[in-house]
């Protein structure tokens, strides 16, 4: 699971993958819609890996 | 800019002001604690911060003024590279969830204060320990007259001239700093962040409604760009893309370093608070993608300006009536409060831990540190307001961008040490040097870009010098850790 971690790195430190204009989504080029969305992609994939861990100390 | 006055944005601007000093001399009280007789509690607001206040206080204080102001002037000079400030803040957050909550760990169970004291901890060195304390209090000292900078930005658009406003405001900050300790910016970053949001909601869904939606700003950007050529442009060129990320990485991997991040997390009640903020966090990423909009919107609206600076205020005075662009203003300067108190506190927490107490007064009772940090915050403040008013604002940005290659090169003493035993002190100390040196000159010889350039079998790569430095930092400190351990194999302790 802790490996989802890793997956942001690559989807936004591949630059070549989304260095393009088109498609746009509601006027924004691709390059922008996709870093955007990004947000909470990656939110979501900690929330699944912090889902998944067992619970450490009581506070 | 207009040198004339704007009464109604000013009346507004003092009206926040006046509301938020309240608010931080007020906060002494707050989730009170002896706010002078411990450092826990003045310089960590007693250590007891939740999920919402260490998501209001490392959001106010990560996603500063100066972003607000900088981050759009970069994207309207030249476009997509601009934006580097995106990937950057997004994939800081695994680190996060990953790394923070060990170290809070460390820090609570032997009631370390700075990095400095986790350094000094794991290695026994009291030289590593002098490095990492150096490197942050002089990393911070430019960003806090960044701060002061931002600030100075949106007061001159309201039309005060002259320095007296700006030292009128950061004696003010001063004062309920050194009176209530890290509580003041944690309890003002409630009011800052509200009051941001409003204003970028309001921005992103008016401005581009004026200016006839996202795909028209999108388009005013792109001809303002061929018009201007060079290394502009919506998406980045060849030659940008490793920069691009590189920059990314580099900047995610430092900004956790910095003594004002390193204080919220120590300050926070638990891991479980760090690791959910590492998930909520983000909504502010999500902010600033938007703010870095603005300076597209600045180009669809046509706004010229003498420096890239003065786009984000001379974009609210253009389109918004100036009671909007009083509080829109009102917001960025508080913004500049709470990260520049938060920095002054981290920094004075350094100097009282790792130079005052190691060096000068090791036997100090906790009442003690707390009062050599109160008047060291004062002394970094009045620092940082020399700094911005006797020196040219572009040297406060260089060192800036020097102080985040050399926050970086901390690191690898910091974070390794979390996961292994295997690194010796001399090794992390050469490699911290090395990567300092060589990361220094690296970006004093370019002209003092944060680039470097590399050249492989006639193609040349253009990548960030911190993370060249980083690289080059591990690999001394891998060296030099397995000679010592060839040359004076350590003794096996349990």
């Amino acid at each position: 699971m802790w490996l989802l971690l890793l997956v942001p790195y690559v989807g936004l430190l591949w630059v070549p993958f989304y260095n393009f204009k088109e498609p746009e989504l509601f006027g924004f080029p691709f390059f922008y819609w996709y870093q955007l969305a990004w947000v909470p992609i990656c939110s979501l994939l900690i929330w699944l890996v912090y889902r998944s861990r067992t619970p450490d100390e009581t506070p | 800019m207009s040198a004339e006055i704007d009464w109604t944005a000013l009346a507004i601007f003092v009206f926040f002001f006046a509301l938020v000093t309240v608010m931080g001399f007020f906060a002494a009280r707050w989730k009170s604690g002896p706010v002078s007789e411990h450092l826990d509690e003045w310089g960590l607001g007693g250590r007891q911060f939740g999920t919402w206040i260490t998501w209001f206080l490392v959001g106010g204080d990560f996603y500063t003024a100066y972003t607000v102001i900088a981050v759009p002037a970069l994207v309207y000079a030249v476009g997509a590279y601009g934006f580097f400030a995106l990937p950057y803040t997004i994939i800081v957050y695994p680190f996060v969830f990953a790394v923070m909550p060990l170290l809070w760990k460390v820090a609570h169970r032997h009631g370390h204060v700075t990095a400095a004291d986790v350094v000094h901890h794991a290695y026994n060195s009291r030289a590593l320990e002098l490095a990492v304390a150096l490197t942050g209090m002089v990393a911070t000292m430019p960003y806090i007259a960044l701060q002061l900078i931002g600030m100075g930005v949106v007061i001159k658009a309201i039309g005060l001239t002259g320095e007296l406003p700006i030292v009128a405001a950061f004696i003010i900050l001063a004062l309920y700093t050194y009176s209530s300790g890290l509580r003041a910016p944690a309890l003002i970053a409630f009011v800052k962040d509200i009051m941001i949001y409003i204003v970028v909601l309001v921005a992103v869904v008016v401005v581009p409604a004026k200016l006839g939606g996202y795909g028209a700003v999108f388009s005013a950007a792109n001809d303002a760009f061929v018009a201007k050529g060079g290394a502009t442009g919506l998406i980045l060129k060849p030659s940008q893309m490793l920069a691009y990320a590189t920059l990314a990485l580099g900047s995610a991997f430092a900004a956790f370093m910095y003594p004002h991040t390193l204080t919220g997390i120590f300050a926070s009640r638990s891991a479980e608070t760090i690791r959910k903020n590492a998930i909520l966090l983000p909504a502010y990423t999500l902010l600033l993608g938007l703010i870095a909009l603005l300076g597209y919107m600045a180009h669809a609206a046509h706004i010229k300006v003498t420096s890239n600076n003065d786009v984000v205020p001379m974009l609210f005075k253009a389109l918004f009536p100036s009671w909007f662009a009083g509080f829109a203003f009102s917001a960025i300067a508080i913004g500049a409060l709470v990260p520049a108190a938060v920095m002054s506190i981290g920094a004075a927490n350094l100097f009282t831990r790792n130079v005052w107490k190691s060096y000068i007064n090791p036997d100090i009772s906790h009442a003690g540190e707390a009062s050599v940090a109160k008047v060291v915050s004062l002394v970094v403040k009045i620092g940082a307001l020399a700094f911005t008013i006797f020196l040219p604002t572009q040297f406060a940005l260089d060192l800036q961008l020097l102080g985040g290659l050399w926050i970086l090169q901390t690191f690898p003493a910091l974070v390794f040490g979390l996961f292994t035993r295997w690194f010796r002190a001399g090794g992390l100390l050469l490699g911290w040097a090395a990567g300092i040196l060589w990361g220094s000159w690296t970006a004093w010889s370019n002209g003092l870009k944060p680039l470097a350039t590399l050249d492989i079998g006639g193609a040349s790569y253009v990548f960030y010098v911190g993370l060249g430095a980083l690289i080059l930092n591990v690999v001394v400190a891998v060296v030099v850790t397995a000679v010592q351990n060839v040359v004076s194999p350590r003794s096996t302790k349990p």
